[in-house]
């Protein structure tokens, strides 16, 4: 009389189901569909959302890109990194390689840009502290986000995905000024 | 040919060649694990800030090592050998094609052993997931491909047994649920496999220069369907052995085989697009294929989990209460054995899969809330909820049950075996949480040094997730304590166990049969169908009231915590 003897009924999908599941059943696929909307909804109503915009490219293009832009706007330097101050609303450029994430960005706080992103080696993971924004950076893949900071200060980027011996060291950052 | 034998408590009869598969996969399984907590314990030493143990390129090879091992080796083995189980045993057949098994068996020891020789060579330092470009050395991807191959032998072995079973009509009606659920697993499995060969034979061609490109994200898409579908087969399977569990301890029968089987179902149709969880953040992929895959088609195999969750500790309030533990609202709960592990261990693994790894996976595989959560190691410590105090623990209860009636010994040190569940699930859990909050204070995971050192530029966590780091690898430690309990025990038996059938000796524990005498039925008499129920519930009222009150806590916990998630998410910088 156990659940791992053939069932006692030879027809068991007739025996009419309990009350009790039944009842548990209901709530939780309510439960299960509000889940399931809250992410349109989000995609509505919320502020935190992915375009999803994205390109093939290849690392000599996009580091074509980062270079015009570091050149065109570059304001400062810190540890060997430039510092470059785009416009507010315009296309920002970053990428990842072993080991660093170039270059350090100045941005406005309260302005949008569109921050384009790709690796020129391997996966390397943009964690952007102590905010917590976490997106998986490609080679190949030039992915764009448009990104609104809404507190002044400096922000690290964090790699955490795995690319290597000096995973660790891989830091980079976005300073946001008050306007 | 007589090829049965009869467990003298149980009544379970074991054919000869499927008892013998069985032990050897169950012990490979326990060498794997073995590896695998050496490996987690130079993983948490070093995550453990104030301690930080080995050097980056030993933790990374560490860290890859015990990944393979503990989510691949370990699992697989075990649960090819509850494949045998649950189809030979509890059909009472024989194994179809057991040349073919050990010919399977052989080649997973041989893709274990070239797997983790690639990875010791310190070459393929590449994690468990090798996401390309980065490479390893061609017998990195070639050992997993063996493995890979081996397994599939096994599940196609298991398929032939319930065919032959069927054929010779070696039982009366429709199979049992346990076998249902690893069927269900079996064909999960299969799935997992193909994906697996799909992108890991390219890959491995790729690291030997016959192909030049893979590109990056296509391997991430298809290789998840290889990692997280390969844990899929882990739920199928673990839930199962809850269901045997209950079964042989309390006699539990199913509350009603319908539902079960239709969450089994649901398992067989949407478990696996899950494997979406892991691209929410990755360039490329529309909001469209994010929002139906992630939730498994409207969360559907979320609801066949949440049915699980009722009807396993509802089956057994039922089977309790009918024994006269009536009292109040938890009398079945609280008379339960706690002291014998196999009930310890699956409870603790029923409460901690379902409370903590199931409502953090969904939390963390909603399309917008993995912005704030996606590779920190909060990842981690969700996955340990699932497969090490879920899987692994449930795993462990079932090891406890199996060494009297497969391997014919003793528990030895039980006194040990019956602490093991508590040190191991109470250690784990506590790594868990304070892993989990580590991961909300943006910790990454699968990383060596939180202070940067080396870094051009600099960053501080907070001092809290320093201390959440102490306190979770303490916790880790204390796991591996439970790991090394557990082997204790295992190996032991084995070797010292006193012997319930006088043929049971060193040997026979690594699958050598045993002699010839030993088998003495020829063909099990067919088995019955379990006996009628009497009803016993004429008021219409709910048949495990206690079990109803712990899945509307669950419940609530979910949905205050799913909220939770959405209000730290509404607070960080506005992105579209």
């Amino acid at each position: 009389m156990t659940s791992f003897l053939p069932p006692s009924e030879r027809i068991w999908w007739n025996v009419p189901v309990g009350k009790q599941e039944i009842v548990w059943i209901g709530i939780a696929l309510v439960w299960c569909l509000i889940m399931f909307f809250m992410m349109p909804y989000w995609h509505i109503y919320g502020k935190q959302n992915l375009s999803n915009e994205a390109y093939q490219t290849t690392p000599a293009k996009f580091q074509a890109k980062v270079d015009a832009m570091v050149e065109q706007y570059q304001v400062g330097e810190e540890a060997g990194f430039p510092i470059v101050r785009p416009p507010a609303g315009s296309d920002v450029y970053i990428l990842g390689r072993l080991w660093q994430w170039y270059p350090i960005l100045e941005l406005e706080k309260g302005q949008s840009y569109r921050v384009h992103l790709s690796s020129m080696d391997w996966n390397h993971g943009f964690s952007l502290q102590p905010v917590n924004i976490n997106l998986q950076v490609l080679p190949g893949y030039e992915m764009v986000v448009t990104m609104t900071p809404d507190q002044a200060g400096d922000y690290a980027i964090v790699c955490n995905e795995y690319c290597g011996i000096g995973h660790h060291t891989m830091l980079g950052k976005i300073i946001v000024k008050e306007k | 040919m007589s090829q049965f034998r009869v467990c003298p408590d149980t009544g379970f009869y074991f054919d000869k060649s499927a008892e013998s598969l069985m032990k050897a996969n169950a012990v490979a399984g326990a060498v794997a694990l073995l590896i695998a907590g050496i490996m987690a314990l130079g993983v948490v030493l070093t995550r453990w800030q104030e301690v930080h143990l080995l050097p980056a390129d030993l933790f990374y090879q560490v860290l890859t090592a015990h990944g393979i091992n503990a989510l691949i080796f370990w699992i697989i083995f075990f649960e090819i050998a509850i494949m045998y189980f649950a189809s030979s045993v509890l059909l009472r057949t024989r194994l179809a094609a057991p040349r073919w098994a050990w010919a399977g068996f052989a080649l997973m020891i041989i893709g274990a052993v070239m797997n983790n020789v690639a990875v010791l060579q310190g070459n393929s330092s590449v994690m468990m997931t090798s996401y390309v470009p980065m490479q390893a050395e061609p017998h990195f991807y070639l050992g997993l491909i063996l493995f890979a191959v081996g397994a599939l032998i096994g599940c196609f072995v298991f398929l032939g047994t319930l065919v032959i079973a069927k054929e010779d009509k070696t039982y009366d009606g429709s199979i049992p649920l346990v076998t249902f659920g690893a069927l269900t697993a079996c064909i999960i499995a299969v799935f997992t496999i193909a994906c697996g060969a799909i992108i890991l034979v390219p890959t491995f061609l790729w690291s030997i220069g016959y192909i030049n490109h893979i590109d990056a994200e296509m391997y991430r898409v298809i290789w998840w369907g290889l990692g997280h579908s390969s844990q899929q087969i882990n739920v199928a399977a673990h839930v199962s052995v809850w269901y045997l569990i209950t079964g042989v301890l309390f006699g539990a029968r199913p509350m009603s085989e319908k539902v079960s089987r239709s969450a089994f179902l649901l398992y067989i149709f949407f478990l696996q697009l899950a494997s979406a969880h892991h691209i929410l953040v990755d360039p490329g992929i529309s909001s469209e294929w994010k929002v139906f895959n992630t939730s498994y088609a409207m969360y559907l195999a979320v609801l066949a989990s949440m049915i699980h969750g009722l009807t396993v500790p509802g089956a057994m309030e039922v089977a309790q209460r009918s024994k006269g533990y009536t009292k109040g609202l938890f009398e079945w709960l609280r008379k339960a054995p706690w002291g014998n592990p196999v009930f310890s261990g699956f409870f603790i693994s029923l409460f901690t899969f379902g409370f903590i790894g199931g409502i953090t996976g969904v939390v963390m595989g909603t399309e917008q809330i993995n912005l704030i959560i996606h590779n920190t190691i909060y990842v981690p410590a969700h996955f340990h909820a699932t497969v090490v105090t879920g899987t692994t623990l449930t795993f462990m209860a079932l090891t406890y049950l199996l060494i009297p009636l497969l391997f014919r010994r003793a528990l030895f040190l039980p006194w040990v075996a019956k602490m093991q569940p508590y040190v191991f699930g109470g250690g784990m859990t506590m790594m868990i949480l304070f892993m989990l909050g580590a991961g909300t204070l943006g910790v990454s995971r699968r990383h060596w040094d939180m202070d940067f050192t080396g870094a051009a530029l600099s960053f501080e966590y907070p001092g809290t997730a320093y201390m959440m780091m102490a306190v979770g690898a303490i916790g880790g430690v204390l796991g591996v304590v439970g790991g090394a309990m557990y082997l204790t025990v295992t190996v032991g038996s084995l070797l010292f166990g006193k012997k319930l059938d006088e043929n049971a000796g060193f040997l026979q524990s690594f699958g050598v049969p045993m002699p010839a005498s030993s088998y003495n039925i020829e063909q099990p008499e067919r088995l019955e169908m379990a006996s009628k129920v009497v009803e016993e519930h004429g008021d219409g009222g709910f048949e495990a009231p206690g079990t109803f009150v712990l899945a509307m806590a669950l419940l609530v916990c979910f949905v205050v915590y799913y909220f939770i998630n959405w209000d730290y998410l509404s607070s960080v910088w506005p992105l579209s």
